[in-house]
């Protein structure tokens, strides 16, 4: 897919990817749910026969249930990384850098970033959190998540420029970002949560909060 | 007066000023700007209905515009 006019340039570099648009995230989220229904339905029903055929096979069919318990979460955490907390700096250029995302910032946003290190951000497709080395998407209705792998090319950027850096590609194209951004997961926001740092999890669920508003 | 930013390892450096009502200034921060994107800078300005929009020559009447690198899917 060539970049067109208003499109992120960076779309050349990825110009096998088709544009990543509101219908091709709810396909992803279809797939995601029946993919991990048809995983963990199997495992229940074998845990709930073994246990109705003899009741002493219980720890056999514990390890199923278990078995369909950790798989989400593992994919939970796969998409968790995306927000990880990084080795804090807060040397000079981190200041100046803070101070122009805060410039790029609203100031309930501010305060949010300043708290958890998370950008929020509305866009069309959601509710955006932007960090240094990806973006969580909060889909309207607040129940689903979409976790992006995406950073800028330049490790000596301090941290708060690199959270600015894809917030501003964010807010030129949000398709566009979405589409150079490698995907990570997608999944229920309750599992997200539960899996991402805590002092990320009041950004996220602020996100949470906004976008069940997007539903009126 | 409208400020040219880069974003680069010292949080921001400010590399030009100009004003609509000079003409030099802003052919002085056209050349910098110019030079930035030969770099392999990108130039985002932010326009006065606070929107961001990518631009490839610099623009006159806007509130700033900085220049930030590539971003790539990690």
């Amino acid at each position: 897919m060539a970049a067109g006019a208003g499109s992120l340039p960076e779309l050349e570099a990825v110009a096998w990817r088709r544009r990543i648009d509101e219908r091709s995230l709810r396909l992803r989220e279809r797939i995601s749910a029946a993919y991990t229904a048809l995983y963990i339905t199997p495992l229940l029903v074998v845990a709930a026969v073994l246990v109705l055929i003899e009741p002493l096979l219980a720890p056999i069919a514990l390890v199923g249930l278990f078995l369909a318990w950790v798989v989400p979460e593992l994919f939970a955490n796969r998409g968790a990384v995306v927000v990880r907390v990084s080795r804090r700096r807060d040397g000079g250029p981190e200041r100046v850098a803070q101070g122009l995302l805060g410039d790029l910032l609203g100031h309930d946003e501010r305060e949010l970033q300043r708290h958890t290190g998370l950008a929020m951000e509305r866009g069309r497709l959601g509710v955006w959190l932007v960090s240094e080395a990806g973006a969580l998407l909060v889909r309207p209705g607040g129940r689903c998540v979409h976790a992006f792998c995406v950073r800028v090319a330049d490790g000596d950027l301090p941290p708060s420029d690199r959270i600015a850096h894809l917030l501003l590609a964010l807010r030129e194209d949000e398709e566009g970002f979405a589409t150079v951004a490698n995907h990570a997961f997608v999944g229920a926001t309750w599992r997200m949560r539960r899996r991402i740092p805590a002092v990320r999890r009041p950004a996220l669920d602020a996100a949470a909060e906004v976008s069940r508003a997007y539903r009126g | 007066m409208t400020r040219l930013l880069r974003m680069d390892a010292s949080g921001h450096t400010e590399l030009a000023a100009w004003s609509a009502g000079d003409p030099a200034s802003h052919e002085r921060a056209a050349s910098i700007f110019d030079e930035q994107l030969d770099g392999g800078y990108m130039g985002v300005a932010k326009l006065h209905d606070q929107s961001f929009e990518q631009v490839k020559q610099l623009p006159v009447d806007v509130e700033y515009v900085l220049l930030r690198r590539p971003i790539v899917g990690g």
